[in-house]
């Protein structure tokens, strides 16, 4: 069934009676030409067009990177990226989706990893590889300034690329641009692991409250939740106190027995 | 306000005793380095192939980073990303064809055409402090220090790029005087260390090692003074080589000239990170009444 008879079976369609046919505009999906209803995202209008994802799709959400994809417009040399699930179709898109890229990842035991900056660049000695083409930075569906958070750490500084790979969600498409080969987004997730067990300082309350719990300091409220009937367990639970939205930090329930 | 300046990223990692005691030094000149917001890898070594921009990338866009920052000068203190930097800056200002094409590819960049001037720190002391000035600024002279100034390759070649006289170079020769120390000028000052021969090659870098140091030692000095993170790394690898085959070898200790510097300024002896340096150079000056 093509794309046009498609819309024109379509209980949609039947809805928007007569607006129908302003409403479709060309996209090429891998260099085949479909009409699709416009304002559906790229992954929608594939779905539309009669693909069925079992790759390629994860999250719909924007936040799983499983849906990286390419296009490009007529008459503009500029590769664009996206994800499918967040950009919407525009007219003549030539599409295609870049669902995985292979690269290397490297295996390492991360407990005997140290925060010294030679840890990453024994790793991963591509690093070095980098020309500071920019390529990566343009690339990236999540706007992170790929190129900047590889200079840091070839500069030694773990903390500056984890926190500007922040938002990185693995797509993997700065890696299919990369003229040195770089595996940018594994680069990413090690330097935030080393930063996150290493660098950033330890939540020293979070360590007390886990030993007060260890040593039993909720155990008796746990106790006498459980023995409480089902008609008691509600009333507790609706007539909870909840620190409001707008709390200070002087905030206090007004039992302060359990803190 | 303060200079624009360029690390490179070995001075983030195995050269911050360079880095820092050139911070430290210059905040007590008066004259702040600026590190700038956002830099890449100067390329690391100048690319000599006709037809290989890609790599006058790297360098062009640390250029364009300055000139973002309003400024019309970018100080650097190693030995290599100073002469990238300012080979790359060549190629801007003369290669017009080349030029263009850099311009095009970094379309995401404002245009560049070799507004900057790229200067080593040694380069600053010299031409907007002074050699009189600074000797005025030092408070514990390097009184009885005897000192070789090795310059190896980048700082003095190619000409087009030399910070002083190819052959007969005084420039670090005149920052020791200032300082108060004795420089002992010898034959190999610049002489190559082996540069990157040590990774294909790390035979040759005991040989070369053992030409400066035994040539600086022969004509009497104590120590060498030197700016470059890679002459550093090569001659202590060089000397732990020579350590290991002749037992009758004496190593001399190396310090960055900005150490020197701090120390002669009276500055904090921990900006001088001296367990970043091969063969304990503290020692030396505690000999010397220099560091207590």
């Amino acid at each position: 069934m093509s794309a046009k008879e498609k819309i024109e079976n379509s209980s949609e369609t039947s809805e928007k009676e007569g607006k129908t046919e302003s409403e479709l505009i060309p996209i090429y999906i891998m260099g085949k030409r479909y009409e699709v209803p416009e304002g559906l995202t790229i992954m929608k209008a594939m779905e539309y067009a009669g693909y069925n994802f079992i790759r390629g799709c994860g999250c719909r959400g924007g936040t799983c990177g499983a849906c990286g994809t390419v296009y490009r417009k007529p008459g503009d040399y500029k590769l664009q990226v996206a994800l499918a699930c967040q950009k919407a179709v525009e007219p003549d898109m030539y599409i295609a989706q870049i669902p995985f890229f292979p690269v290397n990842r490297a295996q390492y035991e991360f407990a005997e990893l140290t925060s010294a900056p030679e840890e990453i660049f024994k790793l991963y000695p591509e690093l070095f590889r980098c020309v500071a083409c920019n390529a990566c930075t343009k690339a990236c569906p999540q706007g992170i300034e790929v190129m900047n958070a590889i200079s840091a750490l070839k500069q030694g500084n773990i903390a500056k690329a984890a926190e500007l790979s922040f938002e990185c969600i693995q797509c993997g498409l700065c890696t299919s641009r990369c003229f040195g080969e770089l595996a940018q987004y594994h680069m990413f997730q090690l330097a935030r692991r080393i930063y996150g067990a290493t660098i950033v300082p330890r939540a020293e309350h979070l360590a007390e409250i886990v030993r007060a719990i260890d040593e039993g300091r909720y155990d008796d409220l746990l106790e006498n939740l459980k023995s409480v009937n089902e008609q008691e367990l509600k009333k507790l639970y609706q007539e909870r106190e909840i620190e409001p939205v707008a709390a200070g930090e002087e905030w206090k329930p007004k039992d302060t027995s359990h803190l | 306000m303060g200079i624009a300046y360029y690390p490179g990223c070995t001075l983030k990692t195995k050269a911050r005793n360079l880095e820092e005691s050139a911070i430290a030094s210059m905040g007590a000149l008066g004259l702040e380095l600026e590190e700038l917001p956002r830099w890449n890898c100067c390329g690391g070594v100048y690319s000599l192939a006709n037809d290989d921009l890609i790599h006058q990338v790297a360098p062009v866009r640390n250029l364009i980073r300055a000139k973002e920052q309003g400024k019309n000068e970018l100080v650097t203190l190693c030995s290599f990303c100073l002469n990238t930097l300012k080979r790359a800056n060549l190629l801007m200002k003369e290669n017009a064809e080349k030029r263009n094409t850099l311009n095009s590819f970094m379309d995401e960049e404002i245009d560049y055409d070799g507004e900057v001037e790229v200067v080593h720190l040694l380069e600053v002391l010299r031409d907007e402090i002074g050699w009189e000035a600074l000797s005025q600024r030092v408070k514990v002279p390097l009184q009885g220090l005897k000192v070789a100034p090795y310059y190896g390759c980048t700082l003095l070649r190619p000409r087009e790029v030399a910070i002083d006289s190819v052959e007969n170079p005084t420039i670090l020769r005149e920052f020791l005087k200032a300082t108060g120390a004795t420089p002992v000028d010898f034959p190999n000052a610049t002489r190559c260390c082996g540069s990157y021969q040590i990774v294909s090659n790390p035979a040759n870098i005991s040989e070369y090692t053992w030409a400066i140091l035994s040539s600086a030692l022969s004509h009497g000095a104590e120590a060498l003074v030197l700016t470059c993170p890679l002459c550093d790394y090569n001659l202590g690898q060089g000397q732990k080589e020579l350590v290991r085959e002749h037992s009758e070898f004496k190593e001399m200790p190396f310090l960055y000239f900005t150490q020197l510097l701090a120390i002669a300024l009276g500055l904090d002896p921990e900006v001088c990170r001296f367990e970043l340096n091969y063969g304990a150079p503290e020692s030396l000056l505690r000999v010397k009444k220099l560091l207590s």
